[in-house]
């Protein structure tokens, strides 16, 4: 900051006091282009969303007004023909397989970004490769390779009958199982990237002091080692969670019998049924689940997590 | 110096119980691939004692501590401590805490929960619990804290909450790997006095690592002096500098003058080595490789210390004189350091007190006379 005394002759380049009018085309010019950003493909088309969940589709799939909030009482349950739980369903069997994804993300994950980081540098750098790598095949694809590798003939399928599990000739999919492994394969990097970095900056003599104090392998990984990574597990955690609960893909492709869930509902609206209100409604509400339940965590958990651990 | 004036160090530990050892370590050896960290360590260290570990990084000082509590395994060798051979013994069943280099504080807990967390993992009563973290928090003079994170504390009391979250666990001995290498030499002059009053008053075991030799000097009973994996020499801090073995010994712990030579005979105790400085009489002690009269050419080191060595004025004749040339001189108030051009390219390091009023007469420059007195010559191993 240029102090008041300074000689005139004697400028500061670094935080030089600007006059109002540079301190406007500064800023403009720095944070502009995000919030242009921003405003044309994230602000606009959400605003036109919310705005379009409050329309009226007409006869032919046209949009018009009057606004109504029939969308959102349909939604809850109160169509037409008296109260119909099937929309609340499935938002909650969107949300119960996105917390279930999670879960098993973790589950794996963790163990995973605990080994990857207490392998030599080289082995790190193999493995983080090899965690990334699926990502280089289009999603949709990779969930047909799962049928492939979960079908009749697959080596899963054979070990699995020998072990009496499942019915011999018979593929391991559509199933409740092959839908979480296809989930757990699409998702797990979204969990290991942030937890391994985590774990990477971990600082294992406070896990020793904690041993030296009396502490044994599940109290040192409670006292120590979870407090130490607890931020870079909840992000991953939020990861994971999001893109989980609009997925449909996989349910469908791997749990068969297509279940109705955010997704594809809402895919089903803008297209098939060529309701776009309805379709609006139902991503809001998703979108608004969400939201809610982080900004939750953000006040409430954020802070005390640490602590509740404890 | 000693907290306790007139009783000397390192007898009450060893009172009352002559015969038991507290930690006995008995030829560890420990590698990191191809490189030894220790190279066959034996050690027994007497109940209530304050042993240091000095040695330079890498001397294997860390690893013999791990190793005692248990967050490393020796590949060969015993540990016992209070006589039972803990090698089968997880870290956190030990006897022993460890007040960490870096502290190693939880930093998600306050102070007072870090200071109680060993009693947690005990299950000790919460009634107790804090009955007995008040008592340590005022003990260690960290109850104002309390409440606190470890952020939030400066290096000075982070230090106390972790000898006082060791502490509270009434450990059999205490480990301290380098715990004031952090401070300001300020700050750490007031601690060292505080930990030894600490160890006095609890009587507990502690090994002590550091590398700064005044730090060893001033705090312990007795010290190793430790070397690439192995204990170079083991004594009260008198007789490791007084008497230093090797030339590392010497060179390690303060300044040293080592001087070459070949003995030529003895007379009586005293040994007469042939050096470029003539022959010189040698009477100190510690000196178990002095050559006898069967084997009267062995090349020998010999040692001297600075403040042995005596200024004259030059010319003086008689015995042990070396005649030097005054090549530069660090006047620091109470005394005068010389560093003398003595015969045969050789330098020589002389403190000497400047007991005389006015000019003590030694000159930049100027030929002088170094005494080195026999009894204060010393022949190394090695």
């Amino acid at each position: 900051m240029a102090k008041k005394g300074a000689k005139p002759g004697l400028e500061i380049r670094f935080g030089e006091r600007l006059t109002p009018a540079r301190q406007a085309v500064r800023s403009a010019l720095t944070s502009g282009p995000g919030i242009l950003w921003v405003t044309v493909f994230l602000l606009v088309p959400l605003l036109a969303v919310i705005a379009m969940s409050f329309l009226t589709r007409g006869s032919y799939g046209e949009i018009g007004l009057p606004l109504t909030f029939e969308n959102y009482t349909r939604l809850a349950g109160f169509g037409a023909f008296g109260f119909d739980p099937l929309y609340p369903l499935v938002i909650l069997r969107s949300l119960v397989l996105a917390a279930g994804t999670t879960l098993v993300c973790l589950l794996a994950g963790f163990p995973l970004a605990y080994f990857i980081v207490r392998l030599p540098p080289r082995g790190k750098q193999i493995a983080l490769t090899l965690v990334v790598i699926p990502f280089w095949t289009n999603l949709l694809i990779r969930t047909y390779a799962w049928q492939i590798l979960l079908g009749p003939e697959s080596l899963a399928a054979k070990v699995a009958s020998a072990l009496g599990l499942a019915e011999a000739g018979r593929p391991l999919y559509p199933s409740l199982g092959a839908v979480y492994l296809g989930m757990l394969a699409a998702y797990l990097p979204f969990l290991v990237l942030p937890l391994y970095s985590s774990f990477e900056k971990l600082d294992w003599s406070i896990a020793e002091a904690a041993m030296d104090l009396g502490a044994d392998a599940p109290r040192v990984l409670r006292h120590a080692i979870l407090p130490q990574v607890l931020p870079g597990m909840i992000a991953g955690m939020i990861l994971v969670f999001i893109p989980a609960v609009g997925q449909f893909v996989i349910p469908d492709l791997l749990g068969g019998a297509r279940t109705v869930l955010l997704g594809n509902a809402i895919q089903q609206q803008f297209g098939a049924s060529r309701d776009w209100p309805f379709g609006a409604a139902i991503a809001f509400v998703g979108m608004a689940i969400v939201m809610l339940g982080l900004s939750f965590y953000a006040r409430t958990a954020g802070k005390d997590s640490e602590e509740a651990l404890l | 110096m000693a907290v306790e004036p007139g009783e000397p160090k390192g007898r009450q530990g060893a009172a009352g119980s002559a015969l038991a050892t507290s930690v006995e370590v008995e030829g560890v050896r420990r590698e990191f691939g191809s490189f030894v960290a220790l190279d066959g360590v034996s050690l027994a260290i007497r109940p209530g004692e304050f042993l240091t570990l000095l040695g330079p990084s890498g001397c294997g000082k860390t690893t013999l501590l791990r190793i005692l509590a248990g967050l490393d395994v020796a590949d060969a060798g015993k540990v016992r401590i209070d006589g039972q051979d803990v090698g089968e013994i997880p870290a956190h069943r030990r006897p022993v805490n460890t007040v960490f280099q870096s502290y190693a504080l939880f930093p998600h807990m306050s102070v007072r929960d870090n200071v109680a967390f060993g009693l947690k993992m005990k299950k000790v009563p919460a009634a107790e619990v804090v009955r007995r973290v008040d008592r340590m928090l005022d003990l260690v003079q960290i109850a104002t804290f309390a409440d606190r994170k470890p952020a939030q504390l400066s290096g000075g009391q982070k230090q106390r909450v972790a000898l006082a979250r060791a502490l509270i666990n009434e450990p059999k001995v205490l480990l301290l790997d380098e715990p004031l290498g952090a401070l300001d030499s300020k700050l750490r002059k007031e601690l060292q006095v505080e930990l030894l009053a600490l160890q006095r008053r609890l009587g507990i075991t502690f090994i002590f690592v550091t590398h700064d030799q005044e730090e060893a000097l001033v705090m312990s009973d007795r010290i190793a002096v430790m070397r690439a994996g192995r204990i170079e020499q083991l004594g009260d801090a008198e007789e490791i500098y007084e008497r230093p073995r090797t030339r590392f010994v010497s060179q390690f712990l303060g300044t040293c003058n080592l001087i070459e030579g070949k003995a030529t005979r003895r007379e009586g105790l005293a040994v007469l080595v042939e050096t470029p400085f003539g022959e010189l009489r040698v009477e100190g002690h510690g000196a178990p490789a002095t050559p006898t009269p069967d084997s009267p050419r062995e090349t020998l080191t010999l040692a001297i210390r600075p403040e042995k060595v005596r200024m004259s004025p030059a010319g003086e004749e008689g015995e042990n004189r070396v005649p030097v040339t005054v090549r530069e001189l660090i006047y620091i108030g109470s005394e005068t350091h010389y560093l003398l051009d003595a015969p045969g390219g050789a330098i020589l390091t002389a403190y000497a007190m400047n007991a005389r009023v006015g000019s003590q007469g030694f000159d930049l420059g100027k030929a002088a006379t170094a005494v080195l007195p026999p009894a204060g010559l010393l022949v190394l191993d090695d």
